[in-house]
């Protein structure tokens, strides 16, 4: 993406009036989407992101600065502004000898979106507009999304690392308004992999357009969420937001060294139920959350947070780990060329157990089965989260029973991880998410088998 | 005029014959400094910059950004934006704003001091909001964040239908998050300040929030379930109110996904509640004396006395409803196309104060804060529930805080169910103004 001696050229540039680490990050993205809206093609859009963040640290401090301007020029201003920025005393000349390193898993795309024609990407639209009316009269409103992005990145430092990687990722989105007597409900589906347009060979655009369809039309009927602490059943694959929100975040090592964690201090104590082993996975193929390098240059790992139930570690990046003297965990993320790493999660699953799914809903004499979560939020150093129900159930006499509205849910992160007490055998991965930490977005994914949490707050109306 | 217009005009020189040309050049210049433990942790200097275009071709639309100014890159992002045209669907109402003879309103939103201030003073303010947190109570055990952040923002739209204007904004903010409590309980509160200019920044109240809000909470437990009057604070408020403000742009209506649709001249909300967008008030946060399609921003009613008035329009909108744009284009920088969308709705503040509302309610909850808003609301079908933190009131006083609670209903009922609004109207960094507002009969669901 950039010559060798340029990129040796600005890190020295960087580190010339004293700073200990200097780091370029190289970016390249193109993205392209197109949206279906009201009946009718509404739009298609492409855009193009390029440029370069630099970094030095000096002591405790890091100084940061971005440019669009990839020329010799616009690199050293922005590596004089972040050495500046990190207020540097000392000086001097240092030498940066780079190392080229090959990816170690490099992401395999069969058909790179760029190379597939417009006309294709509408169609996929089209199909799904249909597919998500055919489902009732009820639907009244459709909207459907393709997007595509093409990231590539390099990232070289005074360490003396020189690594690349090329990011593919491709989503389609579905969703629908049915109307009916009790007002309109909305549904929602989504497909995401990082892989290219290949996804589409693989599944049908049609099941995602039904299945949104199919959950507006579902809530038409839907009663008012109770209101108050029940046991809630949690489906395959629709619940990995739980652990995102109930002990991901507060995991992360940048959160626990600021005391902002409930999780400080706890490594190698008993945190959760023994049902649960949670692990965050950059390395999982085609997940939305994968990549063959971090943001920092790290290669993707799979990372044990917590095992039978025991906490055995945090997730890392670049400053935090070189801060205790280990190892990165191939955490360190960032939004793009504009914005500075920190520790963020990739996939977090938790690993399927022995429990037989429906005999976790028929032991549940009344409560909540959720089918698919929404977003959610976590307090990280109280420890209290919210995740959202798009889709869900009252359970009663052990049997999923009638549909519910939407609403919140909340618990407390280290009491709802103690009070999992089911854990089934269907594990299934989860939706295309994205993760939002101090103004940053980056593609996440998650995954869970059936669970079950002996009490949770259900936040809706019904007494 | 800014140098942008220049780049705008070039980009729209490249306009085929037959075809609509919109370039929407954005740049800002930003800096963050957050400071930990007496020193600086992060500081970033950055200018961002690029350019939308938007090209409409015998009415179908394309778009394409890119985050530079290069000319190479600016023709290719033309030609890409021509190219997507092709592909999307004919729409009569398509098409880029003209002049509408409304004349933005004169308003002081740019301070170039604040490209003068030297980072070592900003570095300095976030300094001293740290020490001035730490400093405020013996509880209060550390900070999650403290940041300064300013940023000189400037836009500027040309079209090949004679719009060509451009307008500029300066802003700094000092945010804290606290820490406060003991070994077997850590409680969170933030406080901020914001401005034009650092002259304006108030250390020592965002210092004292932040420290406030997080001490306040301490010992908090989760209450029963149950049905009570809720009072929201300022920050909730906007929240709430901005939610609200996002059912009344056009685009939702038009495209049957708004609570709203047919429903003018009804009564949506409480007899005294008045709601009014208006970007033309310099002291809200989103004040812009032009839209994101180069019309003058206006006045818009949209609830007077509780009753619904109308929405707020695009260009587009309004074609398709067959009225005029309120210049109310809203877009989220260079790189998406406009809506129709709020960017300075307040409601009309009544006459009483928070402690006056306070004594009135007797017994109820104030709720500090809520979380959850973008999961567990659901601004089509109107339901409505978040997470909640806050302090009991009883006697009229605020009593025990509270945590690990919702608080739901739905948009529809909230509206109706409001029993007082505030006189304390607030701006906040957000689309919305806040102040208190008294919700009468709210489910909470705890333990």
């Amino acid at each position: 993406m950039l010559d060798e001696s340029v990129i040796q050229r600005t890190l020295v540039t960087a580190l010339r009036t004293g700073g200990e680490f200097a780091e370029v990050f190289v970016e390249d993205k193109r993205s392209s989407a197109a949206m279906l809206d009201d009946g009718r093609v509404e739009e298609l859009s492409s855009g193009r992101d390029r440029g370069a963040g630099i970094r030095v640290v000096v002591g405790e401090t890091t100084g940061f600065a971005h440019t669009a301007d990839l020329t010799d020029e616009g690199l050293r201003a922005a590596a004089e502004a972040a050495a500046a920025a990190a207020r540097s005393g000392g000086g001097g000349v240092r030498e940066v000898e780079l190392t080229r390193q090959s990816a170690v898993r490099p992401n395999r795309v069969a058909v790179l979106p760029e190379t597939v024609a417009k006309g294709t990407k509408v169609e996929l639209l089209r199909r799904a507009d249909e597919a998500a009316r055919a489902e009732g009269g009820s639907i009244r409103q459709v909207r459907a999304r393709y997007g595509d992005s093409r990231r590539r990145i390099l990232v070289a430092n005074s360490d003396g690392l020189l690594s690349e990687d090329d990011q593919v990722r491709t989503l389609f989105v579905v969703s629908t308004v049915a109307f009916g007597d009790t007002g309109m409900q909305t549904g929602y589906e989504s497909l995401g992999r990082t892989v290219g347009f290949e996804l589409f060979d693989r599944y049908q655009v049609e099941d995602i357009a039904r299945t949104a369809a199919r959950r507006a039309i579902t809530k038409l009927a839907a009663r008012p969420a109770p209101s108050g602490t029940l046991p809630v059943v949690i489906g395959p694959g629709g619940g990995g937001v739980l652990f995102h929100e109930a002990c991901g975040h507060g995991l992360e090592k940048d959160l626990v060294d600021k005391g902002a964690s409930v999780f400080k201090g706890r490594l190698g104590q008993q945190v959760a139920s023994p049902l649960v082993t949670l692990v965050d996975d950059g390395t999982m193929a085609e997940e939305w959350g994968h990549y063959a390098i971090d943001d920092e240059g790290a290669p993707a790992q799979r990372n044990v947070l917590i095992e039978d139930g025991v906490l055995t570690d945090y997730m890392w990046d670049h400053l935090r780990s070189r801060k205790d003297g280990r190892p990165r965990s191939g955490n360190g993320r960032r939004q793009s060329y504009q914005h500075l790493p920190m520790v963020r999660m990739t996939n977090t699953y938790l690993v399927g157990g022995d429990g037989d799914p429906e005999g976790i809903v028929s032991s549940t004499d009344h409560g909540v089965y959720v089918a698919a979560l929404g977003g959610g939020q976590v307090n990280t150093a109280t420890g209290d989260f919210v995740f959202g129900m798009t889709e869900a159930y009252l359970i009663e006499n052990g049997e999923i029973s009638e549909p519910i509205r939407e609403g919140n849910l909340i618990g407390n992160g280290p009491k709802v991880l103690v009070d999992i007490d089911a854990v089934g055998n269907d594990f299934a991965m989860g939706h295309p998410g994205t993760c939002g930490k101090d103004g940053q977005g980056v593609p996440v994914g998650d995954g869970v088998p059936t669970l079950r949490v002996k009490a949770l707050t259900v936040g809706g109306t019904a007494g | 005029m800014s140098d942008l217009v220049d780049i705008a005009d070039a980009v729209v020189a490249q306009a085929g014959d037959d075809e609509q040309l919109e370039a929407y050049v954005g740049r800002s210049t930003d800096t963050q400094v957050r400071v930990y433990q007496g020193e600086v942790e992060q500081l970033a200097v950055a200018d961002s910059l690029g350019v939308g275009v938007r090209i409409v071709h015998e009415g179908r639309q394309g778009f394409a950004y890119c985050g530079t100014f290069d000319r190479e890159a600016l023709a290719e992002t033309v030609n890409e934006a021509r190219d997507n045209a092709a592909f999307g669907e004919a729409d009569e109402a398509a098409g880029l704003a003209e002049p509408d003879g409304v004349e933005p309103a004169d308003l002081d939103l740019w301070r170039p001091g604040l490209a003068e201030v030297a980072t070592d003073r900003k570095v300095a303010l976030a300094l001293e909001l740290e020490r001035a947190l730490l400093a405020a109570d013996p509880r209060i055990t550390g900070v999650e964040s403290c940041d300064y952040g300013d940023s000189l923002g400037e836009t500027a739209v040309v079209t090949t239908t004679g719009i060509r204007r451009s307008s500029r904004v300066t802003g700094c903010e000092l945010v804290a998050y606290s820490l406060a409590g003991d070994e077997d309980e850590t409680q969170t509160g933030f406080g901020f300040s914001l401005g034009r200019d650092v002259d304006e920044l108030d250390v020592e109240a965002a210092a004292s929030d932040a420290a406030d809000r997080a001490l306040r909470m301490l010992g908090a437990v989760q209450p029963p379930s149950g049905r009570l009057t809720v009072v929201l604070d300022p920050w909730v408020t906007a929240q709430l109110v901005g939610i609200v403000a996002g059912t009344l742009g056009a685009e939702e209506v038009i495209k049957a996904r708004s609570l709203f649709a047919g429903r003018e001249g009804e009564q949506v909300a409480a007899p005294f509640v008045t709601l009014v967008e208006d970007p033309t008030d310099a002291r809200s946060w989103g004040a812009s004396p032009v839209d994101a399609e180069g019309l003058a921003t206006r006045r818009v009613p949209l609830i007077e006395s509780g009753e619904l008035r109308g929405f707020v329009h695009s260009t587009w909108t309004a074609r398709r409803m067959g009225t005029h744009s309120t210049g109310s284009a809203v877009r989220a920088g260079f790189k998406s196309t406009p809506t129709a969308g709020c960017r300075a709705v307040a409601l009309t503040p009544g006459d009483r104060d928070a402690a006056a509302l306070l004594a009135d309610v007797g017994d109820g909850v104030l709720v500090q804060e809520v979380s959850g808003l973008h999961s567990g609301v659901n601004p089509i079908s109107g339901d409505f529930s978040t997470g909640a933190q806050g302090l009991r009131i009883r006697g009229g006083a605020l009593a025990e805080p509270l945590r690990e609670f919702t608080i739901a209903s739905t948009i529809q009922r909230l509206l109706h169910d409001l029993v007082a609004v505030g006189s304390d109207l607030t701006w906040l960094p957000m689309s919305a103004a806040g102040m208190t507002l008294v919700v009468g009969d709210v489910a909470i669901s705890g333990a």
